[in-house]
């Protein structure tokens, strides 16, 4: 690592958020700095001769021209090392119950430097390599058991290799060397705390395409408009359409074992009933609590805006870090909005010229080069791990008006669109993701895989499933020019169909303890047994069954009491199939073969 | 340090005034203006240079000359002072007595912007309040630390509402501290001396603090007068352990306010040449509502709005819906017909409902209830649509039964007396009530258990009643 060298001048200029400093000759784009005589903590944004302009990461009401301005020489970094998972972390990586500590009040005051990391706390280190052994950039030394289910593996720094000639197995604190590499007359001291600078992406040995599903429990999601491993999703909706709890949902039971979730910008209450809920909830994979599994970044509304627009980025370099280490990483970004907003303050501030709705115009590069730190990849080492990260990024379009920047931008870059409506969140249906116009570029890809576990059925019931909704789009049209009595009565089964997707399949309560997550062997039992009785009932039709009797059978009933059936019971819904014939056969009348139409 | 008093003001344009030769002036700084004829007036620094400080004045620039103004800059950020004594009395938008009483003396002196409460630090809020209005209770229910705006429009009557609730909001579980914080942002005498009144009338007035800024007050002062009243708001919750209930009416004068500033200090306008921090300005006001671990006071938000064209997604409603937890939408059509409260319930949502309510709470089959209410008026409210297209004889006998239940919801239990205090055990029993209008297999939201014990007793009674 270069030498850090310490640049000082003084604040020349204040406004909101943004000092511009001089006498800072020397300084680099992006280094941290520290402010006036709190040392609070900024960025540098620009660079013009000797004069600087920082963004600061809290609020600067007090500061006078003429404080000191330090720069440390180096850019925003964050503190990897074990310790992260189950924390709380502010925008730039402080620990918010170590600041309440540090502050003695449930207020969060200025200049307060806490550590990321625990630097007292001893982890027991297994080494898994010895000395001898010949180790490239990114292999595992060793491991260390974080929390139940995390297992912390930690790994050769980059731009390290060489021989192992030290290795010390036992309990450590995350200062403590517990390695030596050498490679010739290099040597380089590991420890468990490494750095890394948030803006640069980690490096990985090659990427793979996305074809392994990343379940979420949520049926819309998962049989409609799939999110692969590795891929990237979006979710704007107006207020009130339920974005925050469909994030939740996600960090709740998505299939990934690693949770990041950052809220940013966001209500205060949201990220306590996160924070309290989730050492309550279990994990459907691990049966531990979730939080064994999560990491929380919160920058709430009324936190320091810049800092809003670092959290994503601490967010998403935790995220490589655990991605490296081998595994699947869901990054839940709630909302990408209100970072985009804080560019915006930051640029307007910065008097930059301003693009579309006075965003600055690198709103689009700086959007895809986020997303594009997601992806599935083998990652940097020897046993050529595979690890990766999946986005999902809430966007707040203002008055739900897609056409806005910050949504068109994301939508250029994200494969997965769920759209959610404000009239379907008004009649109460959750998730009120329009099956619509939502979509996804990653089910073609992704019907292999169930095709081959589902029996080669999974495409062909989503596809006719889908189907049935957009036939249903198109005869309400009809209904309402001229009322339901002019429709054929195929055309009835097929609204019957349709609204039993919507209200028994699609439908789903998140707060009930059943319904709120849903395997996929339940959801292709649940479709299938759906688009049986629209066969069924097709052909019973034909026959000349009774259209009433048919919508009323009592095996409809069952079939909306499918969702409350807990996982051990799923085997029922295949019993169905059966009651379904039975009950249907009970309404044809005697000869119906020869009413056929 | 003595202050510093200069006579270096170079520019005046709108609310702004730029101060030169400045020597040691702090970000944000509360500065005094003297002028000519010995009137002062108060700012703060917004933006600073090393020997340049540009000064926003709360009362206006009228009057203020280069040459004569004297310029102080105190060495403090605005700050209020705060004591339990506050109770009881009415201030102008700064925070000055105008009610003809002594002046405060301080416990302490805060500053108004307060500082962000730590997420870790918070207490989810779950404890019910009873607003008496059943729209509310019934089916949006508020809880103790929410923020929960009334988005109205002009012409409809949200300064009724908005006092009934002050008068009637308690918590079932017993009477507590509870106190009212009132900040009027640029509204008429007319309003304000309604809500005076109304206060003084009901004797709420003792406890409740009055912020008054009136509509040809400066527009300035505007920019404070919420800080001002969530500061006193903050001390009586968590020093003095009150339940505090804070009225803001009406946000939209404020924003128009901020964006006078942003216009004069020729920022890049957003959208509808509001600011583009307007989310982060309106989010440092409406998070300072809340509980905190450990303490047993509570700030619960009222902000009242009126939408511009009665439209929700001008950028003051469509901000505030993003941050609060929930809003009350009132409508007009509503209105129109004589119904009061005119709530809009469709669109209407509390978002923390879930936490408040349910068994030792409200009641167990008050979620049920609720979701099933909304349905049934969802559904009769589409029947009617559609009998307005085709006819009434359209309907099937299931449709005609719905739509007659949202005619009646509308009436029976949206419609309520200004004075009429209901509790949740007479909302409840009114929902139930209004169901026996719907055939039971309908009821497809509620738990068979509920529907036997609360509403068959019902149907019975009725059939006996037809028989007589």
């Amino acid at each position: 690592m270069p030498d850090k060298k310490e640049i000082k001048g003084a604040i020349e200029r204040i406004s909101g958020s943004l000092v511009v400093a001089g006498g800072m000759e020397g300084a680099s784009m992006q280094d941290v700095v520290h402010i006036g005589e709190l040392g609070l903590v900024g960025e540098i944004l620009e660079v013009n001769g000797d004069k600087a302009s920082i963004q600061v990461y809290e609020e600067t009401s007090g500061l006078k021209p003429g404080e000191p301005v330090v720069s440390m020489g180096e850019p925003l970094s964050v503190e990897l090392g074990p310790g992260i998972i189950e924390q709380f972390y502010d925008g730039i990586q402080r620990p918010l119950e170590l600041i309440e500590k540090a502050a003695k009040s449930p207020y969060i005051s200025r200049g307060i430097s806490v550590p990321a990391l625990d630097r007292q706390k001893k982890w027991d280190f297994t080494p898994k390599v010895k000395a001898g052994d010949e180790v490239v950039a990114g292999d595992i030394l060793g491991t260390v058991q974080e929390t139940v289910v995390v297992e912390h593996r930690i790994m050769v720094p980059n731009g390290v290799k060489g021989k192992v000639t030290k290795i010390e197995k036992g309990e450590h604190t995350i200062e403590d060397v517990i390695a030596v590499v050498e490679d010739g007359d290099k040597k380089y001291e590991v420890k468990m705390l490494q750095r890394w600078p948030v803006r640069k992406p980690r490096p990985v040995a090659r990427r793979l395409a996305p074809n392994v599903p990343m379940t979420t429990g949520q049926r819309v999601v998962d049989a409609f408009f799939p999110v692969a491993l590795g891929g990237t999703a979006c979710v704007p909706g107006p207020f009130g359409s339920g974005k925050t709890v469909i994030q939740h949902q996600f960090a709740k039971w998505a299939q990934a074992q690693i949770v990041v979730y950052v809220g940013c910008g966001e209500r205060g209450n949201e990220m306590t009933d996160v924070l309290l809920e989730f050492p309550e909830l279990d994990d459907p994979q691990t049966g531990q609590p979730l939080m064994k599994r999560t990491t929380l970044i919160a920058n709430t509304s009324n936190m320091p805006v810049a800092a809003r627009e670092a959290s994503v980025y601490t967010a998403i370099t935790l995220a490589e870090y655990y991605r490296d280490m081998g595994y699947s990483v869901a990054l839940m970004a709630d909302s990408t909005s209100r970072w985009a907003e804080a560019l915006r303050e930051m640029s307007g501030r910065l008097e930059e010229m301003p693009g579309e709705e006075s965003y600055p115009a690198y709103l689009g590069t700086r959007l895809a080069s986020f997303y594009e730190r997601a992806g599935r990849c083998i990652v940097n080492g020897k046993d050529q791990r595979e690890g990766s990260i999946t986005v999902i990024g809430a966007v707040s379009p203002p008055g739900g008006d897609l056409s806005e920047p910050v949504t068109q931008n994301t939508l250029r870059v994200t494969k997965v669109f769920w759209g959610l409506d404000a009239n379907l969140a008004y009649q109460r249906h959750f998730p009120a993701i329009n099956w619509l116009n939502s979509y996804s570029l990653y089910t073609e890809r992704l019907d292999p895989y169930w095709d081959e576990k589902f029996d080669d059925q999974w495409s062909g019931l989503r596809v006719e499933a889908m189907g049935l909704l957009e036939q249903e789009a198109q005869l309400n049209e009809i209904v309402r020019l001229v009322g339901i009595d002019a429709l054929s009565r195929d055309e009835r089964m097929v609204m019957e169909t349709a609204k039993s997707l919507r209200e028994d399949f699609l439908h789903q309560n998140a707060f009930h303890e059943i319904d709120t997550y849903a395997s996929m062997e339940k959801q292709f039992k649940m479709l299938k047994t759906i688009v049986a009785f629209h066969h069924a009932g097709l052909d019973a039709l034909h026959k000349g069954a009774p259209m009433n009797k048919l919508f009323n059978l009592p095996v409809r009933e069952q079939i909306a009491r499918m969702r409350y059936l807990e996982e051990k019971d799923i085997a029922q819904i295949d019993k169905l199939d059966d009651t379904i014939k039975e009950q249907i056969n009970g309404i044809i009348p005697v000869g119906g073969e020869n009413n056929a139409a | 340090m003595l202050p510093r008093e200069y006579r270096t003001v170079s520019s005046i344009s709108g609310p702004l005034v730029m101060v030169e030769k400045t020597q040691d002036v702090m970000y944000d700084e509360l500065v005094e203006i003297t002028l000519a004829d010995g009137s002062k007036r108060k700012g703060k620094v917004l933006e600073i240079e090393t020997d340049m400080a540009l000064v926003q004045v709360f009362e206006g620039t009228s009057g203020i000359e280069n040459e004569e103004a004297k310029v102080r800059f105190l060495g403090k950020v605005q700050t209020l002072p705060v004591s339990k004594d506050m109770l009881g009395r009415v201030f102008n938008g700064r925070g000055e007595p105008i009610d003809g009483g002594a002046p405060l003396i301080a416990e302490q002196n805060l500053d108004i912007n307060g500082m962000p409460m730590n997420p870790f630090s918070r207490d989810y809020p779950s404890e019910f309040i009873q607003t008496g209005i059943s729209t509310i209770d019934g089916l949006n229910p508020m809880v103790r630390g929410q923020k929960l705006p009334i988005f109205s429009a002009s012409g409809l009557p949200h300064n009724r509402m908005a006092a009934q609730i002050a008068r009637q909001a308690t918590v079932i579980s017993g009477h507590e501290d509870f106190a009212v914080v009132f900040a009027a942002m640029g509204i008429t005498f007319e309003e304000a001396s309604f809500f005076m009144e109304d206060f003084r009338k009901t004797g709420a007035l003792q406890r409740t603090v009055l912020y008054i800024n009136l509509a040809d007050d400066p527009a300035i002062e505007r920019i404070s007068t919420p800080r001002i009243a969530l500061t006193a708001a903050e001390y009586l919750a968590f020093e003095c352990n009150m339940h505090v209930v804070v009225i803001l009416t009406d946000l939209t004068n404020y924003c128009e306010a901020l964006r006078e500033i942003s216009a004069a200090r020729k920022e890049v306008p957003g959208r509808r040449g509001y600011p583009g921090y307007l989310y982060t300005d309106l989010a440092t006001m409406y998070e300072r509502a809340g509980r905190l671990k450990g303490k047993s006071g509570s700030i619960t938000q009222i902000p009242i709005l009126t939408m511009p064209e009665d439209d929700k997604t001008h950028p003051i409603p469509d901000l505030t819906g993003y941050i609060t937890e929930g809003q009350i939408i009132l409508s007009r059509s509503l209105h129109r017909q004589g119904i009061y409260p005119p709530v809009d319930v469709m669109p209407s949502l509390s978002r923390l409902k879930d936490k408040g309510i349910g068994r030792d709470k409200t009641r167990e089959d008050h979620a049920d209830l609720m979701n099933q209410l909304f349905a049934a008026y969802a559904r009769g409210k589409e029947a009617k649509e559609l009998a307005v297209i085709l006819g009434e004889g359209a309907l099937s006998d299931e449709d005609k039964a719905f739509a007659k239940f949202s005619t009646v919801f509308e009436d029976k239990y949206v419609r309520q007396g200004e004075y009429e205090n209901r509790t949740i055990k007479e909302t409840l029993e009114l929902g139930w009530n209004l169901l026996t209008m719907i055939p039971v297999k309908e009821l497809k939201r509620i738990r068979d258990a509920y529907i036997e014990k609360y509403l068959n007793p019902l149907l019975k009674a009725k059939a006996e009643k037809g028989e007589e």
